[in-house]
């Protein structure tokens, strides 16, 4: 989840956010790190270009992206899956 | 159209890696940095606590910066959100985003610099910033049009609601950039002076 909250940070330009200061399990957009529809945009270009997953149905957006311990359990999901 | 009822109540230049208010030079950095490590410099100085300036694209930090140095101590803020409004112009319209944006779309377009291939984002940056919701609109010209950012927006002060009008020329280019913004009230205030063409014009040019 470290290696995931940094690549998070540089693809959002989060400038004035380090990993330590991002919980596992707070919601990512609205309170947390306040994340926007456009940051949802490029987690999911985040998801493509660093694990080359797609999301195949959006409604799942809500749950994948709600905190980074949902991310990295879908990562690992996706990875295990296609292994 | 006439600008007898308009005042120039504030200015602010950004050009060289200085900024100036009203005519004084405020803050100079290092012409070697780069216009990004630049414009991150001024937003710590003047600034801060606006997580979302890091994520704008070079025209939108320039205004937005330009704005916040303008306005810090301008009392627009107690004015009602529809009567503040805008009117801005440059050369080079989104170009530079758009190059940028380009540059992704051959491997996957980034949705963080497509929000930004419009060049009038910059003036919503500033109305989300200040909670501004007047008339707004952005000109593509050659160069500042004096004229036209005169008498356009004392037009709007005399035949809307607004009361105060930001107004300028905000161009980035690569490395080329200028900001001239200036603040346009219904009624003068301080050292404020009739908003003529040759005033904006005097002020525009004062520290090229």
């Amino acid at each position: 989840m470290a290696d995931l909250k940094k690549q998070i940070i540089e693809q959002l330009n989060l400038q004035e956010v380090t990993p330590e200061s991002i919980s596992n399990d707070e919601p990512l957009f609205k309170e947390g790190l306040g994340l926007d529809s456009i940051d949802a945009l490029e987690l999911i270009v985040l998801l493509q270009q660093h694990y080359n997953i797609r999301i195949a149905n959006p409604e799942q957006g809500p749950e994948i992206f709600y905190s980074i311990r949902s991310m990295a359990e879908f990562i690992v999901a996706q990875q295990t899956a296609k292994a | 159209m006439n600008s007898a009822e308009a005042y120039i109540t504030g200015s602010c230049i950004i050009r060289h890696h200085g900024i100036w208010l009203n005519g004084a030079l405020l803050w100079e950095a290092d012409r070697s940095m780069e216009l990004q490590e630049w414009l991150r410099a001024g937003y710590d100085r003047f600034s801060g606590q606006y997580p979302k300036f890091h994520k704008m694209d070079a025209l939108s930090k320039l205004g937005w910066l330009a704005a916040e140095v303008l306005l810090k101590h301008a009392p627009v803020q107690a004015l009602s959100p529809e009567t503040v409004g805008m009117v801005l112009s440059n050369r080079s319209g989104s170009l530079d985003t758009d190059i940028r944006y380009y540059a992704t779309v051959k491997d996957i377009a980034s949705p963080a610099l497509f929000v930004y291939t419009l060049p009038n984002i910059v003036m919503g940056e500033i109305c989300i910033r200040h909670g501004f919701k007047g008339e707004n609109i952005f000109f593509v010209s050659e160069n500042f049009d004096a004229e036209l950012m005169s008498s356009y927006p004392a037009q709007l002060l005399a035949t809307t609601p607004l009361q105060a009008c930001l107004c300028g020329w905000v161009e980035v280019m690569g490395d080329d950039y200028e900001v001239a913004l200036f603040l346009l009230e219904q009624t003068p205030r301080g050292m404020a002076q009739r908003a003529t063409a040759g005033a904006l014009n005097e002020l525009y040019k004062m520290s090229k």
